[in-house]
């Protein structure tokens, strides 16, 4: 497929990333292109101008700083998947990113493209609202961190505005942490149909559904038993979207049967 | 600073061998093996990302080259399916290939050998399940699979199941 016009900068720093971004109305950041690339060929995006975030090895570090496991935005599901501080900090993240797409996707794909074009299928965005993620973002103006209710805005919409760039996502480093993760999708591996994450944390029910709204959708049930967690479900009036895949009743019954599993997962992983 | 460009030189190393080539910033990788250079080996199936006929190995990683702009690529190491028998025999895979009649129309081929190539490297004894995920992202529409399945177990050594 032949891409409409476009300029491509290469920066080597993120500073020079996030002026160049700043710099040319209709510049984009080119995370893994995993998605953006496709969504060029079908023109549903159009950037003027590409700023390929691929070298900055600054974006790509993993790491934990106390009690928060540092995900650099351009951390790839395949380095996630592999790390050593995802696995002894908050393994839940590796689990789920072995869950999306296929080799070669995850390979490329990266953790920050994943929730900066917050397509409600993905499965980052509920996961990281259940872990209570926050995200960094900067721009000309500084540094700013905001916690998931405030990052994810809309379909295909965040907190990262025009000429800003998301930096790292930060989630509470917890090794034996209670979290689940389900999801109905289109063959093994594919698209969501629904999702949903869970952790229990000191006390806390919280289970994120994906699929069901532009944003996910994050609820506190009072118990962690399936009637609870139906509950839940049933007192957060859902009115999904319907397409081809599943009507709007039966992706409110899906969420509700993955929220089941997510959090009994998780459940068995508290004890 | 950096500014942008909509075409560039760029320096690549496919299968070993260098090419210089002014690119378009739109071009796509896909496009840039098969038009620029005439490396018709790696095919363009869906175009979407999803079927991996197109999947090459940049710097040791594979990818799927329809998702990859050619700019990117700069300075890279390339391999495709051309250069896997680099002296005119078949490699031990594409003989399995060959021998238990993992291909039909061919197609799938190029993406299922650099697919295939890429585990074996990583993990020279693959259970069945094994491979059948890290072929998840190559598919065949003659439904080949489970020929395909045995010719990358056969290619690593292991005693492949006759089959009824």
């Amino acid at each position: 497929m032949l891409l409409r016009e476009v300029e491509y900068a290469r920066p080597s720093t993120v500073d020079e990333a996030v002026a160049l971004l700043g710099a040319h109305d209709g510049a984009r950041a080119l995370a893994g292109g995993q998605t953006l690339v496709n969504v060029m060929k079908a023109r549903a995006a159009s950037p003027d101008v590409l700023v390929d975030l691929n070298r900055l090895d600054d974006l790509r570090a993993v790491s934990v700083h106390r009690d928060a496991l540092v995900l650099g935005a351009m951390a790839t599901y395949t380095q996630i998947m592999e790390s050593a501080e995802v696995e002894v900090s908050r393994p839940i993240l590796a689990e789920v990113a072995a869950q999306i797409a296929d080799v070669q996707v995850r390979n490329r794909g990266t953790i920050g493209g994943n929730v900066c074009s917050n397509d409600p299928t993905n499965h980052l965005p509920p996961l990281l609202a259940a872990l209570g993620a926050s995200f960094t973002i900067r721009g000309a103006g500084g540094e700013r961190t905001v916690p998931a209710e405030d990052f994810f805005l809309g379909v295909y919409l965040t907190a990262v505005g025009e000429g800003e760039l998301l930096t790292s996502i930060s989630v509470p480093a917890a090794a034996h942490a209670a979290d689940g993760f389900a999801a109905i999708t289109l063959g093994a591996d594919g698209t969501c149909i629904a999702n949903a994450a869970a952790t229990l944390h000191g006390g806390e029910t919280r289970i994120a559904l994906g699929c069901v709204d532009a944003v996910p959708v994050v609820l506190r049930p009072a118990d962690t038993d399936d009637e609870s967690i139906r509950a839940a479900v049933e007192q957060a009036g859902l009115e999904p979207p319907g397409d081809v895949h599943a009507s709007a009743d039966y992706r409110r019954h899906l969420a509700a049967v993955c929220a089941v599993r997510a959090a009994r997962q998780a459940s068995e992983r508290g004890r | 600073m950096e500014q942008p460009l909509s075409s560039r030189t760029i320096a690549v190393h496919v299968n070993g061998q260098l090419y210089e080539r002014e690119v378009e910033a739109r071009r796509l990788l896909i496009h840039f093996l098969r038009d620029d250079l005439d490396l018709t080996g790696s095919h363009v199936g869906c175009d979407t990302g999803n079927c991996g006929a197109c999947s090459v190995i940049v710097d040791g990683t594979l990818l799927k080259s329809c998702m990859l702009l050619a700019v990117q690529v700069d300075g890279s190491e390339l391999e495709t399916v051309e250069g896997l028998s680099g002296n005119g025999e078949l490699t031990e895979l594409q003989q399995a290939f060959s021998d238990h009649h993992g291909l039909q129309c061919g197609y799938c081929t190029p993406g299922m050998l650099m697919s295939a190539t890429a585990l074996l490297r990583a993990n020279p004894k693959p259970s069945d399940d094994e491979i059948k995920k890290a072929l998840q992202g190559n598919i065949c529409r003659c439904t080949g699979y489970w020929n395909i399945v045995d010719s990358v177990k056969a290619a690593s050594g292991q005693q492949v199941a006759a089959r009824e």
